[in-house]
C-alpha cells in the first residue's frame, strides 16, 4: 500500500519526501486545485525544482488539478494539465468530465487519478471515468464504512485510495455546496471551503464569535479552544438544542485499520492537509510510514504504537481523532 | 437564430419523507395543474420505502394518462451494494426516462442504451463536460444550483443542439449529501435505528444559528437551504437564453399554489412582482436567489 502526502509549498514536499513518503501531491497557486489558500502551493518554477527533488529520490510527484472549470475559464484548467504534463509529473489528480476529456485526448500516456471531488463512491460510477478516460486509479469519498470499501474495491476498474488522516469531509466530497450557500465560493468553483476571506472573529460579552459571510459558526466561552469556522463543524441550533449538529471538530485517524484497508486491496493511503505546515507533514508521513511498515511485516499482530497515536493526536484538528464513515456507529 | 419557444414547468422529487397517502394526494392534484414534467422517486435516502418501485409507477402511469411527461428520479448518494442493484433494477425497469443523480445512473444507463437526464448533483460546470454526456445519452440537464446567470448564458451558447436545459427555480436548494443521517443526530438516534423520524418533518429539520438565523435545513442525509430559491422574476431572462424547463421543487404545503404563480407569469406578460408577498408567505422560511447573480447563495437580491 502506497502512502501518498500533502505538500502546500518546497519545504513540505521535501519533509514528505525524507520522511518516506512514495509519492506527494501538490497543486498550482490559483483556483485550478481544491486548496486553493493565499501563500500556498507551487508556481511553474517551485514545481519543476520539487519534481526533481522527489524524483532524484525516488519519490512520485501527482498534481491535484480537482476543482470544476467553469465555461469561460476552461483553458486555465487546460493550461495547468499542460503545465503538469510538462514538468514530467506521475500523475493528474482530476475531478472534472471535461477536463479528463481533454487530459485524456491530449496526454495520452500521462497517468490520470480520479480526485475524491469527483464523489465517485461505486462500481458503476468508476467503470464510467475508466472506460471514457482510461483512469487508473480513484480515490474515494469520506462516505464509505469499511465494508462498502471492500465492496467497491472488489468491482473497481481501477486502483483505490483512501484517507487515512486529516481534517475530515463529512459530506461527500465534489457535490457539497455549503460554502458557497454561505460565501458565494465553494471547493467545486473556488477551490476551497469556508475562505478566510469570509472569516471574522471577534471578542463579545458572550464569547468570542466566529462568522463566516456574517453567520454566525460558533461562539467560544472562556478557557474553549476555537477552531477555525469551517462551516460544517459550526456549533449550531436544532429543536433548542445548540451543539455540533453535522461534525464535530475532528481528525480522521485510521491507523487502526491499516491491516483492514491492505486485506481489502486498497492500493494507497493518503494524507489530507496541503494546508498544513512542514512540521505536520513530516511527524504524519513519519508516523504513517512506520505504521504501514509494520502492518505489512505482520498485519496478524498488528496494533497501533502508543508513540505514533500521541504524535498523531498532537497534529489533529480539534485534537479529537475519529475513524469517521469507516465505522457504522459515527454514521 | 433558434426559435424560442416558451419553457415547459417541471415538478421535481419530492425530497422529503411522506406517507403514502399524502403522496397519493399530492400527486392527485399535481395531475391538475400546469406543469408539464413531473419528476417521482425517492433520491435522498435508500432506507425510506414507504413508495416501492411499483407504486412510483403505478402514480407515473396515471400522470401519463392525464397528460404529463414522467421521469423517474435515482438515488443521489451510493454506498451500499444493494443500492446499486436497486439502482440497476430500476433503470432497467423503468417505463420512462430516468433521471440520473450520480454518474452511476448514467453509465447503467449508457451500458443500456437508454437516454437519460440528470438532475442537480450531477457535476456540469463547463460545456465540455455537457458535450461528453451528451455522447453518452444526455437529453437535458439541470445547471447546478451554485451557478449564474453569467455561467447559464456562455453554456447556452456552446450547448449541443439536442440538449435541454433545466433550472432549478423554486424550493429549498439541495446542498450537500453524507454517510451520516443529520435528521438522526437531531434526535439522538443511530442512523441504523433512524425510526424514520424524517416522517416528522415534511418540509425538513430547521437549523438555526446561535443567533436564531434560520440558516440550513437538515433533511436526513441531504442538507438544503433554509431560505427556499425563487427564480420567479427570472422567468424573461429563462426565455431570452433558451431554457427550456422550469423546475419547481415540492414543499408540503402550496406547492399547487406555486405552481399556478409561475404558470400565469409564464402564460401572460404581467410583472412576476405581483406574487412577492404571497410567494415570501409560502417559503418556509424566507426566499433567496443569490447564486443566480453570482452571489452567496443565501443573499436576497433585488
Amino acid at each position: 500500500m502506497e502512502l501518498i502526502c500533502p505538500a502546500g509549498n518546497l519545504p513540505s514536499l521535501k519533509a514528505a519526501v525524507d520522511s518516506g513518503a512514495d509519492a506527494v501531491y501538490i497543486g498550482f497557486q490559483d483556483d485550478t486545485n481544491a486548496r486553493h489558500f493565499a501563500g500556498l502551493n507551487f508556481n511553474h518554477k517551485r514545481a519543476g525544482e520539487g519534481v526533481a527533488y522527489a524524483h532524484q529520490r525516488g519519490t512520485k510527484v501527482f498534481v491535484a488539478i480537482n476543482t470544476f472549470p467553469q465555461v469561460s475559464g476552461f483553458e486555465r484548467w487546460q493550461q495547468a494539465v499542460d503545465k503538469a504534463a510538462g514538468l514530467g509529473v506521475d500523475a493528474l489528480i482530476l475531478a472534472d468530465i471535461g477536463l479528463l476529456d481533454y487530459a485524456s485526448e491530449r496526454w495520452p500516456d500521462l497517468r490520470l487519478h480520479l480526485s475524491v471531488q469527483a464523489s465517485a463512491t461505486n462500481p458503476a460510477s468508476l467503470r464510467f471515468y475508466h472506460e471514457n478516460f482510461a483512469i487508473q486509479r480513484a480515490v474515494l469519498p469520506r462516505v464509505l464504512s469499511v465494508k462498502q470499501v471492500e465492496q467497491v474495491t472488489r468491482e473497481s476498474p481501477v486502483e483505490i485510495e483512501v484517507f487515512g488522516f486529516g481534517s475530515l469531509c463529512v459530506m461527500v466530497e465534489g457535490r457539497c455546496l455549503l460554502s458557497s450557500y454561505a460565501t458565494g465560493k465553494s471547493p467545486n468553483t473556488f477551490g476551497a471551503c469556508s475562505p478566510a476571506s469570509a472569516v471574522r472573529w471577534k471578542e463579545t460579552p458572550r464569547g468570542l464569535e466566529s462568522r463566516l459571510n456574517g453567520v454566525l459558526i460558533d461562539r467560544y466561552g472562556d478557557g474553549e479552544n476555537a477552531g477555525y469556522p469551517t462551516l460544517c463543524k459550526g456549533r449550531f441550533q436544532v429543536q433548542d438544542k445548540i451543539g455540533y449538529a453535522i461534525e464535530e471538530p475532528t481528525s480522521l485517524n485510521t491507523l487502526s485499520l491499516l491491516p483492514e484497508l491492505m486485506r481489502i486491496g486498497v492500493s494507497a493511503l493518503k494524507i489530507e492537509g496541503r494546508q498544513r505546515s512542514p512540521t505536520y507533514v513530516k511527524q504524519v508521513t513519519r508516523v504513517l510510514r512506520a505504521a504501514i511498515d509494520a502492518a505489512q511485516r505482520d498485519p496478524e499482530s498488528f496494533t497501533p504504537d502508543v508513540a505514533w497515536m500521541d504524535a498523531l493526536q498532537k497534529v489533529s484538528e480539534g485534537t479529537q481523532s475519529t475513524l469517521g464513515a469507516y465505522a457504522r456507529p459515527w454514521q | 437564430m433558434s426559435m424560442k419557444s416558451e419553457p415547459r414547468l417541471a415538478l421535481g422529487p419530492i425530497l422529503y419523507y411522506w406517507p403514502k397517502a399524502q403522496i397519493d394526494d399530492f400527486y392527485r392534484r399535481v395531475a391538475d395543474t400546469a406543469v408539464d414534467i413531473v419528476y417521482l422517486g425517492e433520491t435522498v435516502c435508500s432506507k425510506r420505502r414507504i413508495m416501492r418501485t411499483r407504486d412510483w409507477i403505478r402514480i407515473g402511469e396515471q400522470l401519463q394518462a392525464q397528460g404529463k411527461t414522467v421521469i423517474l428520479s435515482t438515488l443521489t448518494l451510493l454506498e451500499a451494494a444493494s443500492e446499486l442493484s436497486a439502482l440497476k433494477r430500476l433503470c432497467v425497469e423503468s417505463p420512462f426516462l430516468i433521471e440520473a443523480n450520480d454518474i452511476a445512473a448514467v453509465q447503467i444507463l449508457k451500458e443500456l442504451g437508454k437516454p437519460f437526464v440528470t438532475g442537480p448533483s450531477v457535476n456540469i460546470y463547463n460545456s465540455r463536460t455537457l458535450k461528453k454526456l451528451s455522447n453518452n445519452g444526455l437529453l437535458r440537464w439541470t445547471l447546478p444550483v451554485e451557478l449564474s446567470v453569467t455561467e447559464l448564458a456562455e453554456f447556452q451558447q456552446h450547448r449541443p443542439g439536442n440538449v435541454e436545459t433545466e433550472v432549478f427555480a423554486w424550493g429549498r436548494l439541495p446542498l450537500s449529501y453524507s454517510a451520516r443521517c443529520f435528521t438522526a443526530r437531531a434526535e439522538n438516534l443511530q442512523k441504523d435505528d433512524c425510526q424514520f423520524r424524517c416522517l416528522d418533518h415534511p418540509d425538513g429539520l430547521l437549523l438555526s444559528t446561535q443567533e436564531d438565523e434560520a440558516f440550513l435545513c437538515i433533511n436526513g442525509i441531504q442538507l438544503q437551504s433554509a431560505r427556499t430559491v425563487n427564480l420567479l422574476g427570472e422567468i424573461d431572462r429563462f426565455i431570452e437564453l433558451g431554457v427550456d424547463v422550469i423546475r419547481i421543487s415540492p414543499q408540503s404545503r402550496n406547492t399547487i399554489d406555486i405552481i399556478e404563480c409561475f404558470a400565469q407569469v409564464l402564460n401572460e406578460p404581467q410583472s412576476p412582482k405581483r406574487f412577492d408577498t404571497e410567494l415570501e408567505g409560502w417559503a418556509p422560511t424566507r426566499v433567496c436567489n443569490g447564486y443566480w447573480y453570482g452571489d452567496a447563495g443565501m443573499e436576497r437580491l433585488i
